[in-house]
């Protein structure tokens, strides 16, 4: 019985860190539709922002719930103003210019910081449940997705700037007849997916390790839940997460790491196959 | 100028030609040339930095002490890139255009069985300086680091006396964990213990969470690690934000020899065991010596030295004297002296060749990982190289070229 409730935990845990990581990429490639190959490195940006942060003196709470994100928005406002403005409607340049971008930051951190593995050690400690005991911090990445994600919809529903953007995405012509400037709402909103991938990173970078490279092993799973999920950014994140994380963890500990991959992978060609629009293309057609 | 295809193809066959017929940079007379073949960059520059920093200061210390037969020593830094395929093209340099006497190289039981069969081909001598999984049995081959019946026979009776019988292995998927995750099966049912699972990691995997579900449900007294690389650090991070740090302990080969013990923090790190060659702490006259020229020589903030530079260094100062004894450089010659039970007294302690097998009779060492350095539990001198004798017999076979695997 605590077993079944640990890994239920243990689920609750892949669906969450499947959504964190997908969040910031389903609002720069769901909406916006650029093909971001950087976001991997989004991520690990994140992680050394908050690392570089909390080795400094710096909160660990603050280093990644307010520092990492910053840092990184305001590096995804550099990248939207330098490089990715000039090409909005280009998938598969946005593609190409994306991928040069992942090659420098990777060359460039590790130019700066080295090819080698950097950590803090996970707050919070452990809780017991009956006979096994589980890592609170990672109810605490469970806790912090599920307002994450109610966050962002209560901003892209509720509120002006949602609607102006969800607006924007859909006709940015008739936003700028109606007096608004799509550039900004771009940069806008460019700059809350880095953000939201930069937390990422930071809370998972007490759990992992980083290493300028670490973006590899995030990108492939971000893409897949993103495009499992279709067109409906939120819900189709929630739904693919679920999805795929459940079949992964469930198959990693009947198994071993190596099936939980190949399972997750085989659920998303056979989803895929099904369902080409994705999940929200068929289930939940007029959510967000 | 216009360059049409035909005349580049004539000046370019004329130009290789004329490479062809030049004669080989030719050795200086008063000179020895050997060659290192070590990653100093990409994914394995944390072992490989080191290694060549010690073998660099072997070189210039046997210089300092007036070189060898009378010359001095001259060093080719080959840097792989942590590239299987530059093992095999600098190894093949090393032997046919450099021409050198002997080659140090090879981090990765990998990149060992590249630049092996490609040395032994050529007819150039081979030291392998890193503690490995056991069994190469190759004449031209000398294998300086610990084998699993060093390391692994004193790490489990440690276990199985201080923590319990029931043991729980995790190991890294390739050759080197395969093979170390049976020695360890192997130790364990002769310590009258009992292995509950077996879990092998690709290198890239960094989610554990299952894993430690899985080990809370097996209940063991002990976990053996022979998890590599920065991504499986990921299981001690884990382990310890579950909670579990306290819970069960952890041994293992390989903590600490690429610097787990300084990347993980203190409390993620301190009280796993661990059992190798050389650790730096290790407070003998000899071994505080070492680090302390090391120290001269690099600074302050030098790297630290696991088993793996430190066998390097070792190696190196093994082939030297196998020099001075032999009185030349001639292969065949400095086999032969190896093989007459060479010793050195080295950082790590005594260090002789074993001819059989070609691999050392050295000291092993059980440490405890204590605020990112280690502390000495246990010394064990003069640990023979059981497991690869067990297999192979260079006196009766001296053509034998296999890599023996234990068969569980």
């Amino acid at each position: 019985m605590d077993l079944v409730a640990v890994l239920a935990l243990e689920v609750l845990f892949a669906i969450a860190s499947l959504a964190l990581i997908s969040a910031g990429l389903a609002v720069i490639f769901g909406m916006m539709r650029v093909v971001n190959l950087a976001h991997g490195e989004f991520l690990m940006l994140g992680g050394y922002a908050a690392i570089i942060a909390t080795n400094s003196g710096i909160n660990i709470w603050i280093s990644m719930l307010i520092v990492a994100p910053l840092v990184v928005a305001a590096i995804g406002v550099i990248v939207e103003r330098l490089l990715i403005r000039f090409l909005y409607g280009r998938m598969v340049d946005t593609m190409l210019a994306t991928w040069g971008l992942s090659l420098f930051f990777i060359g460039l951190v590790t130019t700066i910081f080295g090819n080698t593995t950097r950590g803090i050690s996970s707050p919070l400690g452990g809780a017991t449940v009956g006979d096994y005991k589980i890592g609170l911090y990672k109810l605490f990445i469970i806790g912090v997705t599920v307002v994450l994600l109610a966050a962002v919809y209560l901003v892209l529903r509720r509120t002006k700037l949602g609607l102006i953007a969800r607006g924007t995405m859909q006709n940015a012509n008739m936003a700028s007849a109606l007096g608004i400037s799509p550039d900004k709402v771009y940069a806008i909103t460019f700059a809350i997916g880095a953000g939201l991938s930069g937390l990422a990173g930071a809370l998972l970078a007490p759990l992992t390790g980083i290493v300028p490279t670490i973006g590899i092993a995030y990108i492939a799973k971000s893409f897949i839940t993103v495009i499992g999920g279709g067109a409906a950014i939120l819900t189709g994140t929630i739904s693919a997460s679920t999805l795929f994380g459940t079949i992964n963890q469930l198959v990693t500990f009947q198994s071993s790491p190596v099936f939980g991959e190949v399972a997750l992978l085989v659920a998303a060609v056979i989803l895929l196959r099904l369902l080409p629009q994705g999940i929200t293309g068929r289930f939940f057609r007029r959510s967000m | 100028m216009k360059f049409n295809r035909r005349e580049f193809l004539q000046t370019g066959a004329a130009a290789a030609a004329a490479g062809a017929v030049l004669p080989h940079a030719a050795q200086a007379a008063d000179e020895i040339v050997v060659s290192q073949i070590h990653d100093q960059s990409g994914i394995f520059d944390i072992y490989g930095n080191p290694m060549v920093e010690t073998f660099n200061m072997a070189v210039d210390e046997i210089n300092a002490a007036g070189g060898l037969l009378g010359k001095k020593l001259k060093s080719i830094n080959y840097d792989p890139q942590s590239k299987m395929e530059l093992y095999g093209q600098y190894a093949q340099q090393s032997a046919l255009k450099d021409r050198v006497s002997v080659v140090h190289g090879g981090i990765t039981s990998a990149s060992r069985e590249v630049i092996r069969p490609v040395l032994r081909r050529y007819n150039t001598l081979y030291f392998y300086n890193t503690l490995y999984e056991g069994g190469v049995c190759d004449r031209n081959t000398f294998c300086t680091g610990t084998t699993p019946a060093q390391t692994v026979e004193k790490l489990v009776p440690y276990v199985t006396k201080n923590f319990g019988k029931k043991v729980y292995i995790l190991a890294a998927d390739y050759n080197y964990g395969q093979i170390t995750a049976k020695w360890v099966t192997k130790f364990v049912r002769d310590n009258g213990g009992e292995v509950v699972e077996t879990e092998f990691f690709p290198l890239d995997v960094t989610n554990f969470g299952p894993t430690i579900q899985k080990i809370q449900a097996a209940k063991p007294d002990a976990i053996v690690s022979a998890l590599v690389g920065g991504a499986h650090l990921s299981f001690y991070r884990q382990w310890h934000a579950g909670g579990m740090k306290n819970e069960i302990p952890i041994a293992s080969t390989t903590f600490g020899g690429g610097n787990e013990h300084i990347v993980l923090t203190e409390e993620e790190g301190n009280g796993i065991i661990y059992a190798c060659g050389y650790f730096m702490e290790l407070d003998t006259p000899d071994s505080k010596a070492y680090v302390a020229r090391f120290a001269k020589k690099y600074g302050e903030k030098h790297s630290y030295l696991t088993e793996l530079p430190t066998a390097t260094y070792e190696g190196m100062m093994l082939w030297a004297k196998a020099v001075e004894n032999a009185g030349t450089t001639d292969r065949m010659k400095v086999i032969e002296a190896l093989e007459d039970n060479l010793s050195i007294d080295g950082p790590s302690g005594k260090v002789s060749v074993d001819p059989k097998t070609h691999h050392v009779v050295r000291t092993a060492l059980i440490a405890e990982c204590h605020n990112k350095g280690f502390r000495l539990l246990e010394s064990h001198e003069n640990q023979f190289p059981s497991d690869t004798a067990a297999f192979c017999d260079l006196e009766k076979n001296p053509n034998d070229n296999t890599h023996y695997e234990i068969k569980i």
